[in-house]
């Protein structure tokens, strides 16, 4: 584990931001930390980034309590993000580099890589304010990870990024996951948890909802359903099920027809396909796993049912 | 290098090398300087060009006796009024005097004529030098003599020196004056220009939203105060151009264009603020009375005690500048634009224009009762104790101001911290009085 969060609570003035709130985060991992707007994902950032403290529970980072001097092992790149506009692009990611405790020689040589891998050579001496909005987040982007963070916290990393260059971050984090970095990523796009998260953790209004690694929730939100799509006669298929299978749905689906089954206790896929085979003709069948997006909006929903509103 | 040297050098280099930054360098003195050359040129330029005044005087009571000086030269005419005034020549006169045959009796009928409106030093000479002639004549019409009216004539200057225990010291109240004021203005100017600038820079890093990516680096104090310092010497830095550079510039365009004889008159009229000047016609006694400013205005200088008002100024700058500062500071953090800033600006503001409002109080009245707390006070102390070291300070009241100023700053860098670190996290929320009350109060 890099980080060990322990029974974080944090209060403001008005209301409760984290309540008891604890997660392990392991090594090397690709770590969702997702919830809805306002749920405490911020705060708890905030706190792993020693910008604000909690107020009761600790914080371990590789086994120890995390201190000041873990600051140039983590690299954070906010939602609410900029830099200074008449700075230029070089200097201000130098001097960025040096605050996180990178001499300057090193800080020049690893960024005139970054700079030529993103495609930014030439831009070194402008200013801030005459890059494009994608050139500048790409710039924030390699100030992020310019002094090899062994954590990596990144707050809604694709905004601001068309496709192309979405994609060329995406290769990037991939990079340095295989590399050993373990990266927290908070983000509202289930597309992006789907494709790199390897665990995540799902919080709404302070308290953790739900946390582990991604097949295991999968198989827990598993829901035995499957879609079959054939050609034939709707009636034989239909009498070929037995009691072991229920018809939730039967639609005609351009010359074909499709429907999905739930699939009974015990019941195997080999026995249902062995049943419908000599009645209709079988095209597609496959299994309907539940999306993170669908897992996201049931939880958040069953939660706020659970705990209603105290506002 | 550390974290806050870093920042500091952030935030001088990308000032001092902003081009409003050179541009006030160089303007500053070149403004300051022609507030000392420009009198001096135009003294120098005004002698060049004579005023010829034809006088028509028909009480004969004034021939030869309207002696010509340097600017002005009376030429006596015996043609009458009317016909002069149908010749008239503006090129060869500047204006016609008439003088009736009973100015004596009259002294409010005596005429001057010109094509254009006359000037008032012009009109102002003419008058005092009539003035004194009618006088004269009527003196002497009471039967007092020439010599007894030259006996009568006094001429009284009063020397101010000041007891201290060393003896006594020659002083000037009129340079001690200006020294006083001269402190507190610039020291007022400062803070104002660079605590402002402390907010404005605060605020841009909030609206550029890379205040987050810096305090994941560093502690928000530290960032604070790293921005304070680096501010305060980029205002160091421009102060000392500045005097380098006005000394410069007016030595050089002085010695190039003004002979220094020229240079002392100006200096003596210059060191009596509160007299008159000194009128150009009134010849007598005047340039003893020049000769003896010049050489007093060199004494007090020596009386000042330079190298504690120098020493002063700077931990007065310095430490009204770092109170300032942090609170413009937390200004800064808690609103989301500039635009924002009014309501909380004018709690601050109001101090430190209540301190030049009493500094000017002080001038009058250096040892009063308001001038000692004011004194006192951290938030009016760097204006008003500037304003009234160059009349003498007892030194336990310096030790004592300076002690307060010091406990002073480091309260409202205290309490600018608690401010800021909460504020610069704080994104498109309009923030009341009592919700800053509240954040002092947040633990971190």
């Amino acid at each position: 584990m890099i980080l060990n969060i322990q029974h974080v609570t944090k209060q403001y003035a008005t209301h409760k931001a984290l309540d008891d709130v604890s997660m392990d985060i392991p090594q090397g991992s690709v770590f969702g930390l997702l919830g809805p707007n306002g749920a405490g994902k911020t705060s708890l950032i905030r706190i792993i980034n020693q910008i604000t403290a909690p107020d009761k529970g600790e914080i371990l980072f590789m086994g120890e309590k995390l201190r000041q001097k873990h600051i140039g092992m983590i690299g954070y790149l906010p939602e609410e993000r900029g830099l200074y506009k008449k700075m230029e692009v070089g200097e201000q990611a130098l001097y960025l580099a040096q605050l996180k405790g990178m001499s300057r020689q090193e800080a020049v040589l690893r960024l005139r890589k970054w700079f030529e891998l993103f495609e930014l050579q030439g831009w070194w001496r402008k200013k801030v304010e005459e890059l494009s909005k994608g050139m500048q987040q790409k710039v924030q982007f390699i100030i992020t990870v310019l002094h090899e963070p062994k954590l990596l916290i990144l707050d809604e990393p694709f905004t601001g990024f068309d496709p192309i260059n979405a994609n060329l971050i995406k290769d990037e984090l991939i990079k340095l996951r295989d590399k050993g970095t373990t990266i927290i990523l908070s983000t509202h796009r289930m597309e992006s948890v789907e494709e790199l998260c390897s665990h995540i953790a799902l919080i709404n209004r302070s308290n953790k909802i739900l946390d582990g690694a991604v097949p295991d929730i999968r198989k827990n939100f598993k829901s035995e359903k499957y879609e079959i799509e054939y050609k034939g006669n709707g009636i034989a298929f239909a009498n070929a099920l037995w009691a072991g299978f229920e018809l939730l749905s039967h639609d005609p689906h351009g010359d074909m027809m499709r429907a999905v089954i739930k699939m009974g206790e015990g019941a195997k896929t080999n026995d249902l396909l062995a049943a419908l085979i000599p009645h209709v003709e079988v095209h597609s069948f496959k299994e309907i796993v539940p999306g993170m997006n669908d897992i996201f909006i049931s939880l958040v929903q069953e939660s706020n049912n659970l705990q209603p509103s105290t506002l | 290098m550390s974290t806050i040297s870093l920042i500091i050098k952030r935030e001088y280099l990308t000032r001092v090398r902003k081009k409003s930054f050179i541009i006030m360098t160089i303007l500053g003195p070149i403004l300051m300087a022609s507030l000392f050359i420009v009198p001096v040129l135009m003294a120098k330029y005004d002698d060049n060009e004579v005023t010829k005044v034809q006088v028509i005087d028909e009480s004969g009571l004034f021939k030869d006796k309207l002696s010509d000086s340097e600017s002005m030269q009376f030429v006596m005419d015996t043609i009458s009024l009317p016909v002069a005034k149908t010749i008239f020549d503006s090129e060869k006169y500047t204006a016609i005097l008439y003088i009736p045959g009973n100015v004596i009796n009259n002294t409010n009928s005596i005429m001057l004529f010109s094509s254009k409106q006359a000037n008032l030093n012009l009109v102002t000479s003419i008058e005092r030098t009539i003035q004194k002639e009618i006088e004269t004549m009527k003196l002497k019409g009471h039967g007092i003599t020439q010599e007894t009216l030259e006996q009568i004539k006094t001429r009284v200057r009063i020397n101010t020196r000041k007891l201290t225990e060393a003896g006594e010291e020659e002083s000037s109240a009129g340079l001690t004056t200006a020294v006083g004021m001269i402190g507190g203005l610039l020291i007022y100017m400062f803070i104002f220009l660079y605590g402002a600038q402390v907010m404005r820079g605060v605020i841009e890093e909030k609206t550029s939203r890379i205040v987050e990516v810096i305090i994941s680096s560093v502690r928000p104090f530290q960032l604070m105060m790293g921005k304070i310092i680096g501010i305060a010497l980029v205002g160091l830095t421009q102060f000392l151009l500045w005097i380098v550079l006005t000394i410069g510039i007016s030595s050089l365009v002085t010695s190039l264009f003004v002979d220094k004889d020229q240079l002392k008159d100006q200096m003596s009229q210059r060191q009596s603020p509160l007299g008159t000047p000194l009128p150009e016609g009134v010849e007598d006694g005047a340039t003893e009375m020049e000769a003896g400013g010049v050489s007093e205005l060199m004494n007090s200088m020596e009386s000042i005690n330079f190298p504690l008002l120098i020493g002063a100024f700077l931990f007065y700058f310095l430490g009204g500048y770092l109170l300032y500062g942090a609170l413009f500071a937390a200004i800064g953090a808690a609103v989301d634009g500039e635009a924002d800033t009014q309501q909380f600006m004018l709690p601050i503001t109001i101090p430190l224009i209540l301190s030049f409002v009493v500094a000017q109080s002080i001038l009058q009245n250096p040892e009063s009762k308001v001038g000692f707390w004011f004194s006192m006070i951290p938030f009016t102390s760097p204006v008003v104790m500037m304003v009234r070291i160059p009349f003498g300070v007892e030194p336990w009241e310096l030790i004592l101001s300076m002690a307060c100023l010091v406990i002073g700053f480091i309260f409202t860098t205290w309490l600018a911290g608690r401010i800021y670190r909460t504020g610069i996290l704080m994104y498109g929320k309009k923030v009341s009085w009592r919700e800053l009350g509240k954040w002092l109060f947040y633990k971190e």
